[in-house]
């Protein structure tokens, strides 16, 4: 297709042309400029060089037929790269295409978070959670069973991208549709290592830690699938204990059983959960540690949870230079009275 | 309508397809450019048909329809045939990866690409370009 586009002809011919008269910067930044429309009309390399051809042949009437035929070489050379160039612009279409599709999917899945926190006069709840890249590995989950118990889900897809928000949905699904009574700790990971080890590819494993608060008691009775431990933290002492997540990650065996602990709390008392995006959150000086975690958490205690679950997502994203490594989900209970 | 066919068996009768469809571009009127277009979709067609079949014959000819003239390549082959066309129509498929060569890189070059291939039996290509 010999573009006979005449008005860009008339450009490059005139631009050209002040250039073999004034040989001056300012026709080569013309040419620069031109260039730019060139790639905005998808003009390819080999047009390009048959318009020069074209273009040098008119301003310089008596070029030598050495020079001419060379230009024809240099054409048959160019069409390669116009092929490369042609399907370096489709490549480029197909991935916006898929940005946009991913796009679509990361709505999705912010859509399987809970809509809100549940509210209580005696628990204060805040929750942080911040994807590394377009979708989320982590989730959680809350389920208020109206008798004074509020369950809590933090999960950790191990694999990132679409394969983890793919089983993101499906964790979703198997917790709500277990029966009221399976929600003891334990049982309920039960439950869900079966559906995960029936459904997944033996190549993912999810951690999670579940637990359920007890509004009336002030207990938070939970267990663990080798997900990161969290803390519970003592007001009065103004001490952290480590929670006991270790258990066996799901997916992994058919039947694996979980141990269930209980963590009583006294006003002021806080739960933190977490996913290993927090932790291991690394700056050039290496990974933050526990210790400097819980000590971020301790200069903040004043605040409402969620103001604590905010201010130290801030002050992580500042130490590792507002690029995060994984994706991040940090949860605070506080018993209030 | 004559046309003009070539065997492939070696790499010099790849060049014989070129300078055969280089001809009848001219003839037909193509400017320069798309005289290297043709001739880099036929090299592209006659040295599949090397590599993979061993033996098959490039055909050119001038076609005209109501209101158009062209040139119009065909490739075939009795060789192996192309087992998955939808991923070799992919781009980056190639094995020369991401250079925009090979079978979509001739879809590109010419207005008209219509392939047939059968495992075992063989592959058919016929590409048209028109004149404009
Ligand atoms: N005539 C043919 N007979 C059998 N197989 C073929 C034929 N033509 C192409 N193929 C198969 O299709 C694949 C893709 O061909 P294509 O020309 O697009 O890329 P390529 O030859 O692998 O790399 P290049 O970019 O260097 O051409 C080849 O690798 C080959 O397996
Ligand atoms: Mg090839």
């Amino acid at each position: 297709m010999e573009k006979t586009d005449v008005s860009l002809q008339e450009m490059y011919k005139s631009i050209l042309e002040g250039y073999l008269h004034t040989g001056s910067e300012h026709a080569l930044y013309e040419a620069q400029q031109f260039s730019r429309q060139l790639i905005k009309e998808n003009m390819t390399p080999e047009e390009m060089v048959n318009l020069h051809v074209v273009v040098a042949r008119e301003l310089i009437p008596d070029l030598p037929s050495e020079v001419l035929e060379a230009n024809d070489f240099l054409l048959e050379v160019m069409v390669g790269y116009g092929l490369a160039y042609r399907e370096h612009q489709s490549l480029r279409d197909r991935q916006q295409q898929l940005e946009s599709e991913l796009a679509v999917a990361a709505q999705m899945q912010q859509e399987l978070l809970p809509k809100r926190i549940p509210k209580s006069p005696v628990l204060d709840i805040g929750i942080k959670t911040v994807a590394a890249d377009v979708v989320s590995g982590d989730y959680y989950h809350f389920i208020e069973d109206g008798n004074d118990h509020i369950g809590i889900a933090v999960a950790d897809i191990i694999g990132k991208g679409v394969p983890a928000a793919l089983s993101m949905s499906m964790i979703k699904y198997a917790i709500d549709s277990l029966p009221e009574q399976r929600l003891q700790p334990s049982a309920l990971l039960e439950n869900l290592n079966r559906v995960v080890e029936q459904n997944i590819s033996s190549n993912m494993f999810i951690t999670m830690i579940y637990g359920s608060y007890d509004l009336k008691e002030h207990k938070f009775q939970y267990s663990g699938a080798g997900h990161e431990p969290g803390f519970y933290y003592n007001h009065s002492s103004r001490q952290f204990v480590d929670l006991n997540t270790k258990g066996l990650v799901l997916g992994v065996m058919k039947k694996a059983v979980f141990k269930e602990y209980e963590q009583k709390l006294s006003p002021g008392d806080l739960i933190i959960l977490l996913s290993d995006g927090v932790t291991e959150c690394r700056a050039e000086s290496g990974f933050i540690e526990r210790s400097e975690l819980t000590e971020i958490i301790r200069k903040y205690e004043h605040l409402s949870a969620q103001e604590i679950v905010e201010n130290v997502y801030s002050e992580l994203e500042q130490f590792q230079n507002f690029q995060l490594q994984d994706d991040f989900t940090l949860m605070i209970l506080r018993r209030e009275v | 309508m004559s046309q003009t066919c070539v065997e492939v068996r070696s790499e010099w009768s790849i060049v014989a397809a070129r300078q055969a469809g280089r001809t009848i571009a001219k003839e037909v009127g193509f400017g320069s450019v798309d005289q290297a277009r043709i001739t880099t979709a036929i090299s592209e067609l006659a040295r599949n048909i090397y590599l993979y079949a061993k033996v098959g014959e490039i055909c050119i000819e001038k076609v005209v329809e109501a209101n158009k003239v062209g040139v119009k390549v065909s490739a075939s082959d009795n060789g192996p045939g192309i087992k998955d066309l939808r991923r070799v129509m992919e781009d980056g498929y190639t094995t020369s990866g991401g250079l925009g060569a090979g079978l979509p890189g001739v879809k590109r070059l010419m207005d008209e690409f219509l392939i047939d291939s059968k495992e075992g039996e063989g592959t058919k290509i016929h590409a048209v370009k028109w004149l404009r």
